[in-house]
């Protein structure tokens, strides 16, 4: 499937970034063999195709966890209280560390029904801090179900997720 | 599809529409669905075939109606009504008629929230399936560019675009006509048409909506572009977590190239245009047009120091042209009414309508389009509703991380380009977020600041160093542990981001800091000589208040 998808670019390095979207839909993340192949195969420095995958925010190098949680911190939702259900995600997830990827969002668009938080690809709209709690409860420990937009890797208890946490990245 | 077919195509959509007893169009963008308009939807469907109506009664997605609060909104085309806040139970009301089961929740086109706004770019959202390009052409689409295409010349469309005196809509409001015109007197022989569809900033989901609920638009807008400036090919940057409008514009781009609207040849002429899609992966600084042009030729998203400007020198060096989503989209009505009438529409140095994002503090939140110009008292008590009861004005946010915000007295201030910098924010893409006695100033300050840092790319050090250092002195404040040195601090810096940063996000990163200390410099004082937060929104310990 992969060479496929590079074949179609004809093996164009201009085609990185949209190799690296298939990659990451085809295999869940970016793993380092995967990278050096594609740099093998697009005829790029390995250093570049690392440089480029880490750079931007979408692409993660660990595997996926079983759930996935985004709170929306754009300007609508930080106004309306995401900053509260950040912070009750943090403690949730810091509880079962190997059960979540957390992540910040940067606005879902849903301003409107701000604070959203998306949770396991479904869109909880104007959330109160208890209402998520109960929500998370209900959840269970443990849901095979994987979706949404994921961002960056690992659910850190305590760091601000919204600090990029991607190895080798500048920062 | 030729230049003969294209009318008979109209004409047999609009009589197939005709012949329908209703349309019931359910929105079908990212806010509504949110809110559970997928759902809504299927009931609907159920119910008409449960009637057996459906060789009557179409039941189709469209784009966003505006009142994304109130969501899941569905629009009766027969009744020209639209139904607020739906659920699946409402199916049966709904298909029958029934009007007394919605009380507080039908819209008509007098409604206020409609009755203040002049709908161009949004014209066909809420009235149009989004997936279906035969119902963009019963809407008079691609007529602009058949109108381009077969009895226009270059010379003749750029002259329509600069007399419509329609500025870019990305934000900083550059003179279209003026960059199609660079981009034009190029010669050489390949040139490119960007559409910049990275639109991130927090709070702004204008152009998003605008793809998910009438792609055609744009698509029809960059091909007019294309034939203007010589352009053979183009590219639409999409921002890769609003996976619908990517869905979406794959569909319309699919659909205008079977019908021969985009490719080889198009209307039997010699002019010939692609159009493919790239999707960024979640970097903000792609917003800016060289980091844009990085992007696509699969690099970092990092700025180059212009000049040589894009029109000169941009996507593999070559002369491009690079738009805002809702600049395209105005191009097929230019050319559809002339530039002239265009440019009779909202404010002489800023003609045409404006699409904003409403949200915050405001009864009613979502999309509105006003005239350029309109007042934000206009946008926010007439069309928004005013501030929920309990509540009070306090500032408008606009431009995002770039811009800065609208104290309560300048509610009377004209919407344009110019009054807004005046008073030291921009119009922007069109984020417009109310705040009210309940919002911290000082910790919004630090929020966007925040954001700046979290998405400087890392390039040039201003940007790179200062953004921290910044964001430091604005955190210490909202934690009650600010000095009366951070004052000059703020300053001192704020002036050399805004001087040596390389590209726009830092020579824009400070405007926030700076408008909110222009406006609400009391708050900053109450937090660094009184150690509080008027707004009682940051938490400073009361131990801090004898701390040094």
């Amino acid at each position: 499937m992969l060479e496929r998808a590079m074949a179609r670019h004809h093996y164009s390095g201009a085609a990185l970034i949209e190799i690296l979207h298939i990659t990451q839909q085809l295999y869940g993340y970016l793993s380092r063999p995967l990278l050096k192949t594609i740099a093998h195969k697009l005829r790029l420095p390995p250093s570049q195709v690392w440089g480029v995958a880490t750079f931007y925010h979408l692409f993660r190098f660990a595997p996926p966890k079983a759930h996935s949680a985004v709170v929306c911190m754009g300007t609508a939702c930080y106004a309306a209280g995401g900053q509260e259900l950040m912070s009750i995600m943090e403690r949730h997830c810091g509880a079962h560390p190997g059960d979540w990827t957390l992540e910040a969002g940067r606005c879902v668009g849903s301003c409107g029904l701000a604070p959203v938080v998306i949770c396991d690809g479904d869109a909880l709209s104007r959330l109160r801090p208890d209402d998520l709690e109960s929500r998370l409860q209900a959840r269970g420990p443990r849901d095979p179900r994987m979706q949404g937009f994921a961002n960056t890797p690992g659910c850190l208890p305590a760091v601000s997720s919204r600090a990029i946490s991607g190895e080798g990245n500048e920062r | 599809m030729n230049a003969e077919s294209l009318k008979p195509e109209r004409v047999a959509e609009h009589d197939r529409q005709k012949g329908l007893a209703d349309r019931i169009m359910c929105c079908s963008v990212a806010g509504c669905l949110s809110a559970g308009a997928g759902a809504v939807r299927a009931a609907i469907e159920r119910e008409v075939d449960a009637q057996g109506k459906s060789a009557a009664i179409e039941v189709c997605g469209t784009g966003c109606m505006g009142l994304c609060s109130r969501g899941p909104l569905v629009r009766s085309a027969a009744a020209d009504l639209v139904y607020t806040d739906v659920k699946p139970e409402d199916a049966g009301a709904i298909v029958g008629h029934d009007r007394s089961k919605f009380e507080n929740r039908l819209l008509d086109s007098d409604h206020p929230f409609y009755a203040g706004q002049r709908r161009i770019i949004l014209a066909n959202s809420g009235r149009t399936d989004p997936e279906r390009i035969a119902d963009y052409i019963c809407q008079g689409g691609y007529q602009a560019l058949l109108r381009a295409v077969t009895e226009l010349t270059p010379e003749t469309i750029l002259s329509e675009v600069k007399k419509s005196g329609l500025r870019g809509r990305g934000g900083a409001g550059y003179p279209t006509g003026l960059k199609w015109e660079l981009v034009g007197r190029n010669s050489s022989p390949v040139k490119y048409v960007v559409c910049n569809a990275d639109e991130g900033d927090p709070g702004a989901f204008m152009n998003r909506s605008v793809l998910e609920g009438d792609p055609h638009r744009v698509l029809e807008g960059m091909a007019i572009a294309g034939c203007a400036v010589g352009a053979q090919q183009g590219y639409i940057y999409a921002r890769g977590e609003s996976p619908l409008a990517i869905a979406r514009i794959k569909t319309a781009i699919e659909q205008a190239r079977r019908e021969g609207l985009i490719g080889g040849r198009i209307f039997d002429s010699s002019f010939q245009f692609q159009i493919d899609l790239r999707i960024g992966a979640g970097a903000y600084v792609c917003g800016e047009e060289t980091a844009l042009i990085a992007s696509i030729e699969g690099k970092r998203g990092q700025p180059v120091p212009r000049p040589p400007y894009p029109p000169e020198a941009g996507l593999w060096g070559r002369p491009t042209l690079i738009n805002n989503v809702e600049t395209f989209a105005n191009i097929p009505t230019i050319i559809e009414m002339g530039g002239e009438l265009f440019s009779a529409i909202g404010a002489p140095a800023s003609p045409g309508t404006k699409v904003f994002a409403l949200a915050g503090r405001v009864e009613r939140t979502g999309l509105v389009e006003v005239p350029i110009g309109t007042s934000l008292r206009t946008i926010l008590f007439d069309i928004g509703g005013g501030v929920p009861a309990g509540h009070e004005f306090k500032a408008a946010q606009t431009g995002g991380p770039a811009g800065g915000c609208i104290p309560a007295q300048y509610l009377d201030l004209p919407m344009d380009y110019d009054s807004l910098s005046r008073i030291g924010t921009m119009m922007g893409s069109g984020g417009l977020i109310v705040m009210d006695s309940s919002s911290c100033m000082v910790d919004l300050a630090r929020f966007f600041m925040e954001f700046c840092m979290d998405e400087s790319c890392g390039k040039c050090i201003p940007c790179r160093a200062g953004t921290v250092q910044l964001h430091e002195i604005l955190r210490r404040m909202t934690r009650g542990e600010g000095r009366e040195s951070d004052f000059g601090l703020l300053e001192d810096l704020s002036g050399l981001l805004k001087e040596t940063s390389l590209c726009g996000l830092g020579l824009a990163a400070p405007n926030p800091i700076l408008s909110t200390l222009r406006h609400f410099r009391n708050e900053y004082d109450a937090h660094v000589r009184e150690r509080r937060c008027p707004a009682g929104h940051c938490q400073i310990p009361a131990a801090q208040e004898h701390a040094a």
